[in-house]
């Protein structure tokens, strides 16, 4: 019998960074995200510029894996196209969706970029993971009202259960103009399973 | 473990409102790309293939809606009924899961105007899927799965994929895209599209054709008393080197097809034909030719239906794939339209006219922006 077990996890919200439910970083409730994302990737010692060019929510996902994995590289454990990606969220692209779409509704001078519109797309994020991390293995994002683990935790398990992946990140990523989140888990398999994966672990950690 | 069979389908787009209409033109050699006048899209003209707006009208009126739906959403439901009308699957059961695959779904909606006759909720994705899953009755949140190029064949795969685990009995996917200012405005400012309707795996490829529709395939653990065609297997893998253009090695799609092939238990060689992405922007359809070239699959027939649709985004996955159930069953290869001269360093086999051929499976593969890739096999029974 196969176990599955939550090795890391991590939490983004309200200026705070929860890792493994320890307190890893803290700002003041006033700071903008951009100052807030900028000070967390100094924190986490980050050298990876491309990061300046993502949309806020390329970004959000991809400070939140950098922190979680923390220097950690799967690929020496597991074959890089094992290593799957898996994450959910609410608003989609909306912010940067808006944002390209401010730059195209005057239908006679308009001039479209293909920097922000590449963004429009929400697995850009995960894409974005997979080319820091190399992860070659498996990729979805789904689009829920809120944050439904019972579905992602069903879904990953099968892919562990059809052998499509030996080790998945998963969780919510979510920017919008009313607010952020970031929760992330890394599923494993293990002999003894210490956080068991299940709605009940998730949910604590999620909390 | 339960095998998953496609007991109905249905394609809605330039080419017709069900599978049939659409395979019949398409069988003709008649394509749906035409040149687009519409200011709203684009200030200048350009080939695309748009659903006739008067006749998506009259079928979705049909249905006696008790209030206002989006065209997106219109597309999805006729799209859906067509399909199911053909099984005897029932659409407001809880063994029924719902799996909608879209890029933008109703990003028309950022328009001011239209924003004000619909509920603004409307433009996230999972608001529309709801009001989709409600016209049905469907008791289940439905699953969206939003992934760039690749939604809709990923959708087929996750749904096979909980269907196989016993999570649903029923799956009822279905996968949309509208045209729009947004998404033209996008690729133009990619150089991505064409002037003349797309010429995949061709010498003189330029680029991609934009299109519009929806497509449904429904999924069961029971065959039915008619279906062969079973969806036996997949696979979605990164390439981990691009966010917008495709790896030169075809990494992630040479791994998707070979972890597809490897779940199935069928070696490359007794592939049938393969569905290919083929957009005929210059380096996707090349990538596409060595990845199937790094699996000595030269000699199997390659084809691209974009000449027939243009790209349909979140519905392409689902109506190529429902075109390939439609070559299983009659045994038929259809040809990549706009294809004349070979133009990909490999010398994969392009079909280029109609023909026939025994087929017993079959490789469907797409890839898209975010550097993700995915490959499905259907087999028949």
């Amino acid at each position: 019998m196969m176990n599955l077990t939550v090795s890391q996890s991590i939490k983004i919200e309200n200026k705070k960074v929860f890792l493994n439910r320890q307190l890893y970083f803290e700002m003041p409730q006033d700071t903008d995200f951009p100052t807030f994302t900028k000070a967390l990737y100094k924190h986490a010692e980050t050298k990876y510029p491309k990061f300046f060019k993502m949309d806020k929510l390329a970004r959000l996902g991809f400070i939140a894996a950098e922190v979680l994995l923390n220097g950690q590289s799967l690929t020496e454990e597991y074959p890089s196209d094992k290593i799957g990606v898996i994450l959910s969220n609410s608003s989609s692209t909306i912010d940067i969706d808006t944002e390209y779409y401010n730059t195209i509704k005057d239908k006679d001078n308009y001039f479209p970029s293909p920097a922000l519109f590449v963004y429009t797309l929400p697995n850009i994020m995960i894409g974005e993971i997979c080319i820091r991390h190399k992860f070659n293995g498996e990729n979805n994002l789904f689009v829920e009202k809120e944050f439904n683990p019972d579905f992602q935790i069903k879904y990953i398990n099968g892919l562990f259960d059809q052998q499509r992946v030996q080790a998945c990140l998963g969780g919510w990523v979510d920017y919008s103009t009313k607010g952020y989140e970031a929760f992330l888990f890394l599923v494993e398999m293990a002999d003894e399973a210490k956080i068991p994966f299940n709605i009940e672990s998730i949910l604590k950690l999620y909390k | 473990m339960a095998d998953v069979y496609v007991v109905g389908d249905s394609i809605v787009s330039s080419l017709g409102f069900s599978s049939d209409e659409n395979l019949g033109n398409i069988i003709n050699g008649i394509g749906g790309i035409k040149t687009c006048t519409d200011k709203s899209l684009s200030p200048e003209a350009f080939p695309a293939s748009q659903v006739d707006d008067q006749r998506l009208i009259k079928k979705f009126q049909a249905l006696n809606p008790e209030k206002e739906y989006t065209r997106f959403e219109q597309l999805l439901i006729v799209s859906m009924h067509d399909a199911l009308s053909k099984t005897s699957i029932d659409p407001t059961s809880e063994e029924t899961l719902f799996v909608i695959s879209t890029t933008k779904g109703n990003i028309d909606l950022h328009d001011k105007e239209k924003k004000k006759a619909y509920d603004p909720e409307r433009i996230h994705l999972w608001a529309a899927a709801a009001e989709v899953g409600a016209f049905f009755k469907n008791p289940n949140t439905p699953v969206v799965i939003s992934n760039a190029c690749i939604s809709g064949v990923l959708a087929i795969v996750t749904a096979a994929g909980l269907i196989r685990q016993g999570q649903y009995k029923n799956a009822i996917v279905a996968g949309a895209d509208i045209l729009s200012h947004f998404v033209v405005s996008g690729f133009q400012s990619f150089l991505s599209l064409s002037p003349q309707p797309c010429r995949p795996f061709d010498k003189n490829r330029d680029g991609l054709s934009l299109g519009e529709g929806a497509g449904c395939i429904v999924l069961s653990n029971d065959a039915g008393n008619k279906s062969k065609i079973t969806v036996a297997g997949g696979s979605c893998n990164n390439d981990a080197n691009h966010i917008s253009g495709p790896s030169r090695t075809g990494e992630g799609l040479y791994l998707a097809i070979k972890q597809a092939l490897k779940s199935t238990g069928i070696d490359p060689g007794e592939v049938g034909f393969i569905s290919a992405h083929g957009t005929a922007t210059p380096f996707n359809d090349e990538m596409e030719s060595i990845s199937i070239a790094r699996h000595n699959m030269h000699n199997i027939p390659v084809n691209s239906m974009k000449g027939y649709w243009g790209h349909t985004l979140g519905a392409a996955g689902i109506i190529e794939t429902v075109a390939a159930i439609h070559s299983l069953r009659n045994n038929i290869l259809i040809p990549t339209k706009g294809y004349s001269e070979h133009g990909v360093s490999e010398p994969i086999r392009v079909i280029s006219e109609l023909s026939e051929k025994k087929l017993t499976n079959c490789l469907k593969i797409a890839s898209g922006f975010g550097g993700c890739n995915a490959a499905l096999i259907l087999q028949k029974k």
